[in-house]
């Protein structure tokens, strides 16, 4: 466990949770991020708040690589294993209503008995996968 | 008023991302992947970010609406079905697999790295192929 970082974990999750709770007790919203980001694109009805929250997501990065005067972070290289994860999620999380915000954090913080099966669903498939593939 | 703090709230969401280093997908594949130096830390990124959300949405439930709308707008869904389920499954095989979700991949579009942009139009395929072949309840 070298590579454990609890105060960065701590911090990072808080600003997460405060995000999320900010959406719900201004717009009354669920900050699902795979719901946001998709009706942002396929739906004109409520686009501009969601077209609002996806830029709001590309500037907090580069607001905290600003303070911390760091930008270093991995990226996965350009190959046939990250093009269809990333159609597995994409296909997934339409299928499946939500991801790591919608189910793990907002779902699972309203004690939804779908947003438990589905973060313990995706959590047991991602350990599996990452563990043996 | 609407736009601005949807624009807070996903900056504040992608900087928690950036904080925690849940925008490095080794990141999170080194929590994912337990057969090797396993990495608890997105287990407590998850953990404050649901202590912070309950304890807040206990307190929103006691007002009658939020401040910019007519009522908080909650998913109607109570019971599970097959394309939860599925969906869910498929979901996590694609994170365990590139350790991206949507969240830490969109923040990380910035870097203007081409794994990155490729994955992120890989998964918004996938949200347009499943919009038109749903799976059946």
């Amino acid at each position: 466990m070298n590579n454990f970082t609890p105060v960065a974990a701590l911090i990072g999750g808080s600003l997460i949770g405060l995000g999320t709770l900010l959406l719900l007790a201004t717009l009354g919203r669920i900050a699902g991020i795979s719901g946001i980001a998709s009706l942002a694109l396929f739906q004109r009805d409520g686009r501009s708040w969601r077209l609002a929250f996806v830029a709001g997501l590309l500037l907090g990065p580069i607001l905290v690589g600003l303070v911390i005067n760091d930008f270093s972070f991995s990226t996965p290289d350009l190959n046939s294993r990250t093009l269809v994860a990333g159609l597995l999620v994409g296909l997934g999380t339409a299928w499946g209503s939500g991801c790591t915000s919608g189910h793990g954090i907002c779902g699972i913080g309203r004690f939804s008995p779908r947003s438990i099966a589905a973060t313990l669903m995706f959590m047991a498939t991602g350990v599996v996968v990452a563990s043996f593939f | 008023m609407q736009l601005l703090f949807a624009l807070i709230s996903g900056l504040l969401i992608s900087a928690g991302i950036a904080v925690s280093k849940m925008i490095d997908p080794q990141k999170v594949l080194s929590f994912l992947d337990v057969t090797g130096n396993w990495d608890p830390s997105l287990a407590l990124v998850m953990a404050a970010a649901l202590v912070v959300y309950t304890l807040g949405y206990k307190l929103l439930l006691k007002r009658d609406a939020p401040l910019l709308n007519k009522q908080l707008i909650l998913p109607s869904k109570q019971h599970l079905d097959r394309s939860l389920l599925a969906g869910a499954a498929i979901f996590g095989i694609g994170w365990g697999l590139a350790g991206y979700c949507p969240g830490p991949a969109i923040a990380a579009l910035p870097a203007a790295s081409s794994g990155t942009t490729g994955f992120v139009i890989t998964m918004i395929l996938g949200w347009f192929i499943a919009g038109k072949i749903p799976i059946k309840k």
